[in-house]
């Protein structure tokens, strides 16, 4: 079947998808966006968060057809979306094929020289900026389902208590960190979004 | 595989009648999961989001009619004085975000024993809006659940909502698990004060095949209530009277062993929530209780 | 708001000397940022799940349905005649003469020959243009098992009918084993045990389960491979160590190492589940008979069959005191249940045995510790590795001790505590800090977290915070039946590989000048899987080189083997191999310098020089030139083995031997609540201390000692794969049913770092990921023990085990 609907602020179309298939294998497979991550594909692990109309929900879980129409956010949209987060149009953020990584490009990856002093791109949301700078990111796949999600919670509770941003997170594993630097990194984005705003 | 999309409640049923085996999908939180695993490969899916109705609830004198569709975290967010238990059950369901895409229809079409709305359903008192083709019948809840992921409907129908009473009293619910969030649960327990017709109603989640009411523990409770006019009074139930409810409900499970707990754990963690519940639902209806921050 | 919370003990050994650092900002010991760090936050970073080719297709697995069985046929037919099907490949389609693979012992089929041993072994591979296509046509494949009665534990194991789990087994462990059934034995004895067990006051004795874990590493197995037009293929995999991939892949493969080429993708977690082989022969198969590029992605159900996980134990031990608390001595037998293949059993037993004792001095000791043949689940390495199932028993054994002596526990421990200079039950003598005692003392010394925190400080005081509770959000309690507990332990494990293994790493590092600025660029094969090498490589640089920029060269096997990404040891052994590589650079580069400008100034000949802040500058700070001066259009490149220091086997009658390398020591404090009538607890803190030597990044180190103890707490409460003992098939391989932390189930993780440095290691330091994964569980165990005054001797504690139903 195809399949129309709008990523990162992008229309897109899939076609001969199976109808089986969920929104997450159409975003990783087929729209090369693979930042929403594959870690179980039944809904307890979040790492493949996505904003459905807004909305966080596990694209694994949401079939690719339900997406018909629908807007839809990735973590590769996902600064795109935090500056244009009054707007009612989302920007233009990442096109098929320019956000995921071809094996092509994955040959050729490198990290680029780095300082260790700062992250050097400069286009990055307040709570991506916090995860690198909290130490919140270790292997990274459950970054960026947990990055859509707290960037929700920071949008609709701008001062979280340390509770609510426990219940918040409470769908988004992680492995590595013991999640003591996340709830850092949330602390710190809803620090210095309270610092912008005064 | 065939997709249909229905646009409108008519065509769904009708798309139903033409294929009984159409499997629907509205938040996919259980179908997804089946067909990612490999567990189950439909001949057709049916998505129910098209349909905006299955999203809205109205609140009326009686009842509440909750469309099928309605998310858990709607619930949580806008029926909690209407709902108090089922929006307690709401916010054990899963994590956010399968609570931004689960509703109660879903939970009733899969009929797992641990869903974790029916024993607040059982407990509040609620019909089941089935239609089809054919025309529409309410099922009473307490006839709802058949089997082990068995249910009354036929298999043309679909259900279009569910008819909840609204509370006349305190109501809560409690469901064990092994995890402190995002877990199924082992065993779950609702229980409803209905001050207006001085009776107790509950539920009891994944401790028999289907969801069941603990029915002895009530009518021991509703006698007792009314023999030590507890109703007026509002004094303190005696531990005994307390006890002794916690034992009937457990006595109600018909539980087995499984990876998530054993039946005698299960037996035993209903009779701990009943009296728990018995106490918090009882100090709220005293005027006295606690609130519950964070807990709907 | 503190960002970086920064251990707050002040160092208190000498670290080793650093030679430069000081005007070179990013060096060692500061909290850079991860290099990758970007990548990962916008969703670009490549995972091997990601991995995208034009014309790929998809591979499946098909596993067996059974434990234990004959497979008297498979067909095929129907799988092959599917459209959209491009291969469908069983043993007899393997190209090689070797068909086996393995970590130590080659005893792992590619695809069942014959006989399948455990649950969800493969028996074929489909390559088709869908996965769905893959899927359909491998539920075509009808295979005729019969089934065979299942080996699940030892008396099985070992009972004189036992069907034998590999028959006609020829490795070298076979001679020094009572019943092949038994992988290997490892036995201990020094002194006089049951000389010295007259001599104590009392004897405490206790037999402890130890549940099967599973890594849980978010990313599943996943990769690409890609056939090449030499009749090779290149893999793109996430692994722990890639030339011991490529050392198991090539052979059965048919294939010369040279014509293997494995890249490095981005690892989704690790923990020990990569250390063995999983889909990357298979994806390899596949890509060389359908001449296309192929992916295989296991989903959450595959994983936990598509790795090996941390073995089950049980565990026998004996400890006497006198009445004034001094160990006389300790007997324990652990057996483990290695499943059906050896993966690293051999070694997780030598571990066993050899850290059996625990950080304490006990002069007379007879250890036993064996492994399994088994239908159960292969087991191999996860984080800690034999020392977390030890650690588990002999804490436990302190605390009944103190008991029965009346004495506080964690006096107790202080009182046997290991320190530099004990000698351990192996002979070996402990040649660097052991600060066990301090350890305790520092969680011991914080402050306890208040009480009654469910209770919202609201005007009445009287709200509930469920989320505070056991039980969380499924509002179990308000408060009743819960009580508190306070519970101590401390661990011991081993760093880097023992008993003799060459345990070496490979660093190439080049300096050349881009625009006007030196840039050193890192290459080695080590597997970063989120632990921060990468990180910590660049920090060595820049300390040794004196450049700000460095450039991380992906990893794979162009270069020399970096060894494995596990037994705590990436940071000393690769992290030493980039700083010799380092080294040797630095001193090619003044040699050009000398070249270039030497008669310019006496101090090239006669000062000592350093690279600091782009420049060579004499040790009394005068500036010689900048290295784009000294370099111009020259490169230094540098490709240099370093290993450290050799160990030796342990003798297999009497296990003495100078085994390891160096130790890694922690100590856990949990504070939990636990509901007593529903037995649901929830961890209140874990506060941990732990000496790392020298903290290359400190925010790093916080974040693996963090992470370590996560998944200590889990293995304590909740995770553990269940097997039927009947059927040995997994009952719950799922994360429905394997339940791991949440945020909600995860405490306050306060961390106390000590750096004393071990002389003999790269800058002092102290392998960090695994000693934290001990000691969490116990403390948690003993924890839940105060607050019940249950025994407690299973871990994971269930519910029923606290209600007692």
């Amino acid at each position: 079947m195809r399949v129309n609907f709008t990523v990162n602020g992008r229309k897109q179309e899939a076609d001969d998808v199976w109808e089986g298939e969920s929104l997450l294998y159409v975003l990783r497979e087929r729209m090369g966006l693979p930042g929403s991550k594959n870690a179980c594909e039944q809904g307890e692990c979040g790492s493949c968060t996505v904003r459905l109309d807004g909305v966080p929900v596990c694209s694994c879980l949401v079939a690719a057809g339900q997406a018909e129409g629908r807007e839809i956010v990735t973590v590769e949209g996902l600064a795109d979306y935090a500056r244009h987060r009054d707007d009612s149009h989302p920007g233009a953020g990442c096109a098929a094929g320019t956000c995921g990584t071809s094996l092509d490009q994955a040959q050729r990856w490198q990290a680029r020289p780095t300082d260790g002093q700062s992250a050097d791109v400069a286009e990055l949301s307040p709570i991506q900026q916090a995860f690198i700078d909290a130490g919140a990111v270790q292997c990274g796949f459950c970054t960026p389902g947990l990055l859509v999600a707290a960037d929700e919670l920071l949008e609709t509770q701008p001062s979280p208590s340390d509770q609510d941003i426990r219940e918040a997170l409470s769908g988004n594993l992680c492995r590595c960190t013991g999640y003591e630097k996340i709830l850092d990194a949330v602390r710190l984005a809803a620090a210095r979004q309270e610092e912008a705003v005064r | 595989m065939d997709f249909l999309r229905p646009a409108s409640w008519e065509e769904a049923l009708a798309a139903k009648a033409e294929h009984p085996t159409a499997v629907p999908i509205a938040g996919g939180t259980d179908v997804m999961v089946e067909i990612n695993f490999d567990h189950r490969r439909p001949e057709h899916l049916m998505d129910l989001n098209r349909i905006g109705e299955l999203s809205e609830w109205q609140v009326g004198p009686e009842t509440v009619r909750l469309g099928a569709s309605v998310p858990y975290s709607a619930v949580m967010e806008h029926l909690r004085a209407e709902l108090p238990g089922l929006a307690l059950a709401s916010h054990t369901v899963a994590s956010p975000q399968i609570r931004n895409r689960g509703g109660v229809g879903g939970n009733l079409g899969t009929a797992s024993p641990a869903g974790d709305a029916h024993p607040a359903l059982l407990a509040a008192g609620a019909e089941v809006e089935a239609a089809s083709v054919r025309g529409t019948r309410m099922i009473p809840i307490d006839d709802f659940y058949t089997g082990v992921k068995r249910n009354a409907l036929a298999p043309d129908e679909l259900i279009r909502a569910v008819h909840i009473r609204k509370a006349d009293g305190p109501q809560q619910y409690s469901k064990v698990g092994t995890r402190n969030a995002m877990v199924i649960a082992v065993c779950a327990f609702g229980l409803a004060l209905h001050p207006e017709t001085r009776t107790v109603r509950t539920g009891i989640g994944s401790a028999a095949p289907t969801p069941v009411r603990a029915k002895a523990a009530e009518e021991f409770l509703n006698a007792a209530l009314e023999e030590g006019g507890f109703w007026e009074s509002g004094k303190i139930i005696t531990p005994s009277v307390a006890k002794q409810f916690a034992q009937l409900a457990a006595g109600a499970c018909n539980p087995i062993d499984d990876v998530r707990g054993t039946a005698a754990y299960r037996r035993h963690a209903v009779g701990i929530m009943a009296r728990r519940t018995l106490g918090w639902t009882w100090e709220q209806y005293r005027g006295a209780g606690r609130t519950l921050e964070g807990a709907a | 708001m503190t960002l970086h919370p920064r251990a707050a003990s002040v160092p208190a050994g000498t670290p080793t000397k650093i030679t430069q650092g000081s005007e070179t900002r990013g060096g060692i010991g500061e909290s850079t940022l991860r290099p990758d760090g970007t990548l990962k936050v916008t969703g670009e970073f490549a995972y091997s799940s990601d991995m995208w080719h034009e014309d790929m297709l998809w591979g499946h697995t098909l596993r067996s349905t059974v434990a234990h069985a004959e497979i008297r046929s498979i067909d095929i037919g129907e799988a092959v005649a599917t459209p959209g099907v491009y291969a469908v490949l069983t043993y007899d389609d393997l190209p090689a003469e070797m068909k086996n693979y393995g970590l130590e012992i080659q005893d792992t089929p590619v695809l069942a020959h014959g006989k399948v041993r455990h649950h969800g072994e493969p028996v074929a591979l489909v390559a088709a243009d869908h996965p769905e296509t893959a899927r359909r046509a491998a539920a075509r494949i009808r295979i005729d098992y019969a089934e065979l009665p299942v080996i699940t534990d030892e008396a099985s194991a070992t009972a004189p009918d036992a069907v034998l789990v590999h028959e006609g087994r020829t490795d070298h462990h076979i001679g020094h084993v009572a019943h092949p059934n038994i992988v290997h034995r490892q036995p201990i004895v020094r002194g006089d045990a049951d000389a010295a067990a007259e001599r104590a006051d009392v004897i405490v004795t206790g037999d402890y389960v130890f549940g099967m874990q599973d890594q849980a590493f978010l990313g599943p197995e996943s990769g690409l491979a890609v056939p090449s037009e030499d009749g090779g293929v290149e893999l793109y995999v996430a692994t722990q160590w890639l030339h011991s991939d490529l050392r198991q892949i090539a052979p059965v493969l048919g294939l010369p190492e040279d014509k293997v080429r494995m890249t490095l993708s981005g690892v989704g977690g690790a923990f020990g589940g990569r250390e063995d082989l999983s889909m990357q022969i298979h994806a390899c198969l596949l890509a060389l008979r359908t001449g296309k590029p192929v992916k295989m992605v296991y989903n959450r159900f595959e994983s936990f069959f598509g790795h090996v996980h941390r073995h089950p134990a049980k565990l026998h031990y004996e400890h006497g005191a006198t009445k004034d608390g001094k160990l006389t001595h300790m007997k324990c037998r652990i057996v483990l249940d290695g499943g059906a293949y050896a993966s690293a059993s051999p070694a997780v037993v030598g571990n066993a045995s050899s850290l059996a004792v625990g950080p304490y001095v006990v002069e007379d000791v007879d250890i036993e510790a064996i492994a399994l043949y088994s239908n159960n689940p292969p087991c191999g390495a996860m984080r800690g590795f034999g020392a977390v199932q030890a650690c588990f028993a002999y804490e436990a054994q302190m605390d009944k001790l103190a008991a029965a002596l009346d004495m506080d526990p964690v006096e107790l421990r202080q009182l046997n505590a290991m320190e530099q200079g004990t000698l351990l039950p192996t002979g070996q003598r402990v040649d660097s800090p052991a600060p066990v005692a301090e350890l305790l003392r520092r969680v011991k010394a914080r402050p306890l977290p208040p009480e009654q925190q469910w209770l919202s400080a609201d005007a009445d005081g009287s709200s509930v915070d469920v989320r505070a509770l056991p039980g969380g959000l499924s509002n179990t309690t308000h408060g009743e039946g819960v009580v508190r507990g306070v519970g101590y332990a401390v661990g011991l494990k081993n760093v880097g590989f023992s008993e003799g293994f060459d345990d070496y790493s490979t660093a190439r590092v080049r300096m050349e000048v881009i625009n006007g600025e030196p840039v050193a660029t890192v290459h080695t094969a080590m597997a970063e899987v989120g632990q921060g090498g990468v990180t910590v490589h660049a920090q060595i640089a820049r300390t040794e080189l004196g450049v700000n920029q460095v450039t991380i060269h992906p990893a794979d096997t162009q270069v020399g083997s970096a060894g494995s990404t596990s037994a705590s040891r990436q940071t000393y052994v690769t992290g030493g191999a980039v700083k010799n590589s380092c080294e040797a650079v630095r001193e090619q580069v003044l040699e050009i310098g000398r070249r270039r400008f030497g008669t310019y100034h006496p101090a090239w000949a006669t000062a000592e020089l350093l690279l600091e802040g782009g420049k060579v500058v004499t040790d009394g700070g005068e500036v010689l030139a900048s290295l784009a001066d000294v370099l111009e259009d020259e490169a230094v490149d540098v490709e240099l083995e370093w290993r450290h220091r050799p160990t030796e086997a342990f003798d297999l009658r009497t296990g003495q031997g100078n085994g390891h390398v160096q130790y890694s020591f922690a100590a856990h404090r949990a504070v939990v609540e636990v509901d007593t009538e529903l037995g649901l607890v929830k961890v209140i803190e874990l506060a941990c201390a732990q000496d790392v030597g020298k903290a290359l990044n400190p925010l790093s180190v916080v974040g693996q000692i963090q992470g370590g103890t996560t998944q200590g707490l889990g293995v304590a409460v909740m995770e553990e794969i269940i097997v039927d003992p009947k059927t040995a098939k997994v009952r719950n391989p799922s994360f429905t049913d394997y339940l791991i932390p949440t945020i909600l189930d995860t405490p306050a993780i306060p961390v106390d770092v000590l750096e004393l440095a071990d002389d003999h290691a790269p800058y002092g330091l102290r392998g960090v990921g695994e000693a934290p994964t001990l000691s969490s569980t116990p403390a948690v165990l003993a924890a839940i023990r105060n607050a019940t005054g249950l025994e407690l001797n299973r871990t994971p504690v269930r519910p029923e085990h606290i209600t007692g139903t």
